[in-house]
């Protein structure tokens, strides 16, 4: 059994903040479930596709973010309780069904999770997705801890019911891998099936339709803003001519803060748990009588500036700061020496902070980027399109685990602003430049967002080459299935959609199927694609190797060594390839037999032929 | 009780993680407030992977630049990179086993000699314990026990109030019967290390 199915009420685990969100998904009855996954977002739909096998739970992993948002409208609308995950960046590829969604409303608890990444530690942009809650007119919550991201999930279910309206949940990368302990409540079956009660003249967003529905959508709002006004989570805490607001992890910083400074008598604490719409009546009774206030809050002067509109709208004298105080800024996550060193600072109190050591003594340290895996089909990819292309044609790439590409000796990425840009770039640098053009980009991504993009070049004439480099899986995110898997390994009924079947469907005339192990071959289908004329489109099938171990699905083969006896110390392998198998003893290249998982493409590299396998 | 804040930083597959939950596990079943944090994600792909443990009276999940109490290093030159975790009251504990970058091998940089990067630590920190974790991991016929090596360590070092037996409990109730006598023999080894 999944131990969040554990059904012993009162009882404290050790839950990941992602796992605490499933698990407060769980306690409120969710039946439908889905998402595409993108880190730090990616292990509520890994409970959830797991526990959809043990019970009557709904899930998939929809194509992408627009769709798992429409897939999960259908069944909330219906009636059921729904919840749809993703990352930051995937709420822009929802935002469309999500703005008009908040104009209809839904019938079934409906709660969208995002996860934002400031510090960017997995993402293309720290983007501040409360501007969605504000954008879209919707209801946002934030928990500060995993307790609260279990009970605030629940909550949010029937905070959705009572207003009609999706709720969004927002995280960030440190509550999501957060590991906090959990006191568990009571678990509620599990709804199987619901009715669609037609009414076109409020389903259907005809403008005539929608302009009720916008008026709808306000009074909802104003509703919600009642609600906020009594939210458990919209608390107060102690009391003091000073104040400090904060949400999310910030908040602990605060209050950590606020208690290791002595500043608890002194400084009283706002924590905005539903920061919108913001409880207004809240935060003016927080401000009436405060001498200053300062705003913790990461990314964006949000509540900062709404809490100074509020502060000069009541002609309230109190000194509101946040952004450019103490080193708070727009950019980068908050940590908890920052926001103390920043509290001391405001409130004049002294404070020494524990002196880091000097390191400036430290030599000269090498760096340790992440690499592609030994083995990893994209580099013997990457190779081959270098082998016909050098770095002369410019490399659109995409979102995943190839995206490491970019690092040198590979060196094998020009651009890349979000997924699926790989393809429709490639269109524009293409017509706009003399240059060549390879965009790469991986399976799942392909199917997240690059077949329109595909489309459009067809359509509009356009010439360059598309690698798709297809490992079987959504590696980067923690290998889940897609579209394109055979997901039987996995014990699903999924079917599977091909993508070269996909491909010449969408008309395009030169396809190569390729197994980049075979570097040869790979080398000749990059070169008959370069002389096409019009869109070509390589599909480079390898199973990704850490997916295919997880599956049982790993053919083994023999590693590979280095014969000194035959080694003229060239190094193209160690030089073009940089496997994290190979490394030097001395001024030889030696392979490690412990990584080395037998592709042979160093061997095939080696213009000695002095990589072999290892004998039996 | 006041609050302890540990750093655990290693390579993508050296199993700090798992360190660091366990302990957290281990915190939770003596009642002691803890939260563990962790760095999933991009990072994991032959990168530097860092979590930490904290106890007590504290909520913040991340500990600071300077702000370690325990700082555990699972490879020595990324012991010697996140130095920046700890002052000159931090106890410091290092595998010794190195675990070169590939840019090393490329000729991106050298390693720095890890008698010589000991020696540096030792002198700027409160206490400095160093071992070959990988090499006990070994001896005990398990090389993938090196977090559990540590963790002997971590718990023979006496800087947190955890005893062995709490410890060993969580890895008896988290480890698959063909490891655990492995494993529990190389937190043994770890802790006798001390």
């Amino acid at each position: 059994m999944h131990k969040l199915l554990t059904d012993t009420p009162g009882e404290r685990m050790l839950l990941l903040g992602n796992e605490a969100i499933a698990r407060g998904a769980l306690e409120a009855g969710v039946a439908f479930t889905t998402c595409y996954p993108g880190t730090p977002s990616s292990e509520i739909p890994e409970q959830f596709f797991r526990i959809s096998q043990e019970t009557d739970l709904y899930f998939e992993y929809s194509t992408n973010e627009k769709v798992a948002l429409e897939v999960g409208a259908g069944a909330a609308v219906s009636g059921l309780r729904v919840m749809v995950t993703m990352k930051h960046v995937g709420l822009n590829v929802a935002a469309d069904p999500l703005m008009t969604l908040a104009y209809t409303g839904i019938k079934g608890g409906m709660v969208i999770v995002n996860a934002d990444d400031p510090s960017l530690f997995s993402s293309q942009n720290e983007q501040d997705n409360r501007y969605y809650a504000r954008l879209s007119g919707l209801p946002m919550l934030e928990p500060t801890n995993t307790q609260e991201m279990k009970d605030m999930t629940a909550r949010a279910f029937d905070l959705s019911e009572e207003l009609g309206l999706p709720v969004l949940l927002r995280t960030t990368t440190r509550l999501a891998h957060v590991r906090g302990p959990v006191r568990l409540g009571e678990l509620k079956p599990i709804q199987k099936a619901a009715h669609f009660d037609k009414n076109p003249f409020h389903w259907v967003t005809v403008p005539a339709v929608s302009r009720n529905l916008h008026k709808l959508l306000l009074e909802r709002y104003e509703r919600a803003k009642a609600v906020s006004e009594k939210d458990p989570y919209n608390e107060t805490m102690g009391n003091g001519k000073w104040g400090v607001v904060a949400n999310g992890v910030a908040f602990d910083y605060a209050s950590d803060a606020v208690a290791d400074l002595g500043l608890k008598d002194q400084v009283s604490i706002l924590k905005l748990g539903m920061s919108h719409p913001l409880p207004e009546q809240i935060c003016i009774q927080f401000l009436q009588g405060k001498e200053k206030v300062l705003v913790v809050e990461e990314l964006e002067p949000i509540n900062e500036n709404e809490l100074k509109a509020l502060a000069h709208e009541k002609g309230m004298a109190v000194t509101i700061e946040g952004k450019g105080t103490g080193g708070f800024s727009r950019l980068y996550e908050y940590d908890p020496g920052m926001v103390r060193k920043a509290v001391a600072q405001y409130f004049g109190v002294d404070y020494s902070p524990p002196e880091m050591v000097d390191t400036s003594d430290s030599p000269q340290l090498p760096g340790r980027p992440p690499n592609l895996c030994a083995g990893c089909p994209h580099r013997a990819t990457y190779y081959a399109v270098k082998q016909v292309y050098g770095q002369d044609a410019i490399y659109p790439t995409d979102i995943g685990c190839y995206t490491l590409g970019m690092l040198p000796p590979l060196s094998m990425a020009d651009f890349v602003i979000c997924m699926g840009s790989s393809v429709s770039s490639g269109c524009g640098f293409s017509r706009a430049t003399d240059q060549k053009v390879v965009s790469f980009i991986g399976d799942s991504t392909f199917f997240h967002s690059g077949i329109t993009g595909l489309v459009n070049a067809v359509h509009n004439n356009h010439k360059f080459t598309l690698v798709i480099l297809d490992n079987g899986t959504t590696a980067m995110t923690g290998h889940q299935i897609h579209p394109g898997v055979d997901t039987t390994p996995m014990g699903v009924d999924r079917t599977r959609i091909s993508i070269e079947n996909l491909v010449r469907g969408l008309g395009v005339q030169d396809v190569h199927v390729v197994k980049p192990f075979k570097l040869k071959k790979t080398v000749e289908a990059v070169e008959a694609a370069r002389d096409f004329d019009g869109v070509s489109v390589i599909i480079s099938e390898e199973m990704c190797p850490l997916f295919a171990k997880a599956t049982q699905q790993f053919k083994k083969s023999k590693p590979f060594y280095v014969n000194h006896e035959k080694c003229k110390n060239h190094r193209d392998c160690i030089n073009q390839l940089a496997c994290p198998a190979m490394y030097l003893d001395g001024e030889q290249v030696e392979i490690d037999k412990n990584l080395c998982i037998g592709c042979s493409v160093c061997a095939q590299v080696c213009p000695e032929n002095a990589i072999v396998p290892v004998k039996a | 009780m006041k609050a302890k804040r540990l750093v655990f930083i290693g390579v993508g597959g050296q199993g700090n993680l798992l360190a660091s939950r366990l302990l957290g596990e281990a915190a939770l079943s003596r009642d002691i407030p803890t939260v563990v944090s962790e760095i999933h994600g991009m990072a994991q792909r032959g990168g530097i992977v860092e979590s930490a443990v904290l106890m007590g009276d504290v909520t913040s999940p991340i500990v600071s630049n300077g702000e370690a109490d325990v700082f555990i290093g699972f490879e020595p030159l990324e012991t010697l990179r996140g130095l920046t975790k700890c002052n000159a009251h931090t106890t410091v504990i290092t595998n010794t086993h190195p675990l070169p970058p590939f840019t090393v091998a490329i000729g991106q940089g050298a390693y720095p000699q890890v008698e010589e990067s000991l020696n540096l630590i030792r002198q700027k920190v409160d206490r400095l314990i160093a071992l070959d974790g990988n090499q006990i991991a070994e001896a005990v016929g398990n090389p993938l026990a090196l977090n559990m090596v540590m963790l002997g360590a971590l718990i023979g070092s006496d800087t947190i109030p955890i005893q062995a037996e709490d410890m060993k409990d969580v890895i008896s109730s988290s480890t698959k019967k063909a490891f655990l006598e492995s494993n529990l023999e190389a937190f043994d080894k770890g802790m006798q290390s001390v």
